[in-house]
């Protein structure tokens, strides 16, 4: 991997010393480290603490079912943003199908409150540790992860009742501003 | 429509118009339509322009546009219906007095448009009863006083209303405009 000159000399490397098992390349001109499940959270909060990466822009899931030879089903991605340094980082993490528990950033980033509750109703993933973990953009009676790749495009599920949103609104349920 | 009209209006030497209680009720009907615009996307961005002064709705009666379904009789459906969002169009739809008619405007709202998913409801027909579709991604603007036209040539073939209750429901013929026959 050849580290690009404009990142801060030598972020893969460092991010290997603190995290063991990390490993890096390049993609599109954006370093993507990947990290394992149980370094995860680690890696994240020294990236936001000691490397500035102090937004956390989008948290991405990708289904690896109709790939050739994948080596867990799932992957999540995460996108981090640094405002002082203008640049961004991506950490990847796989996710087997038998095991989808993911520790949450909740506690590090805000805005991850309602991108891993997409992810969750997307691809399925437990975010271990999230304070309201339900669905986000569909209904609340819909079954199922609808950007599964075994999951039919065309498989809507009526609704038959409104839902009340004020749980979400609770403090204690991470829904309130603070 | 109007006092010249020899269907509905006779006019005698004393001046006096006499006329059928339901011609005037439709009458009265077509020309006063309250629409109650349930924009979710981009056509609604069009209904606007239907409503402001260059192309004026309220030259066909149907500029008093309430946002509350107890003080509308034309529901205006204009964008893309989810399945979260079909009990809530379908509660709204319920919550409209009688007599109350259904214009579902643009691709999303009659067919899900080209969100062909699980996401989108595959046209509101399939939640509520609509009488006149629009087709266009979004529709001009013409098009929707069109629609506005036709559903005002649909409340005058409407049977006369039953003593006491509205008889709309009953009504199993398929409607077809006149403009449209001999045509296609």
């Amino acid at each position: 991997m050849s580290e690009r000159l404009d990142y801060p000399q030598g972020l893969a490397e460092a991010a290997a010393s603190v995290v063991p098992g990390v490993s890096a390349h390049d993609e599109h001109g954006d370093l993507v480290l990947t990290a394992p499940r149980d370094g995860l959270h680690d890696l994240l909060r020294w990236l936001r603490d000691d490397r500035r990466f102090d937004m956390l822009l989008d948290i991405a899931g990708l289904d690896g079912l109709d790939l050739p030879d994948p080596c867990e089903r799932f992957e999540l991605e995460y996108v981090l943003y640094s405002v002082s340094l203008k640049q961004r980082v991506r950490v990847r993490v796989h996710v087997p199908e038998t095991d989808l528990d993911v520790p949450t950033v909740t506690d590090l980033w805000q805005s991850a409150n309602w991108a891993e509750r997409e992810a969750y109703e997307m691809f399925g993933f437990n975010f271990v540790g999230h304070p309201c973990l339900k669905r986000l953009l569909t209904h609340h009676e819909f079954e199922g992860h609808p950007l599964r790749k075994d999951y039919p495009v065309m498989g809507g599920q009526w609704c038959s009742s409104t839902s009340d949103l004020t749980d979400e609104l609770l403090e204690e349920q991470g829904g309130a501003p603070r | 429509m109007g006092v010249n009209d020899p269907l509905a209006f006779t006019k005698n030497e004393t001046g006096v118009v006499t006329t059928r209680m339901d011609a005037v009720v439709k009458w009265g009907r077509k020309n006063s339509l309250w629409p109650l615009p349930f924009g979710t996307a981009c056509c609604a961005i069009e209904f606007m322009g239907v409503v402001a002064s260059k192309f004026d709705i309220s030259r066909f009666g149907a500029e008093l546009v309430r946002f509350s379904p107890r003080q509308s009789d034309l529901l205006l459906v204009a964008g893309t219906i989810n399945y979260k969002l079909a009990p809530v169009l379908k509660r709204i739809y319920d919550q409209m007095a009688e007599p109350k008619y259904v214009i579902s405007m643009g691709a999303c709202a009659c067919s899900g448009g080209f969100y062909d998913n699980y996401a989108t409801v595959q046209g509101i027909d399939q939640i509520i009863p609509v009488d006149v579709f629009i087709p266009g991604c979004p529709p001009r603007p013409e098009a929707i006083l069109d629609a506005v036209l036709r559903l005002q040539q649909r409340i005058d073939r409407e049977p006369a209303p039953a003593r006491g209750r509205e008889r709309r429901h009953e009504v199993t013929e398929p409607w077809t405009d006149p403009a449209d026959e001999g045509g296609r």
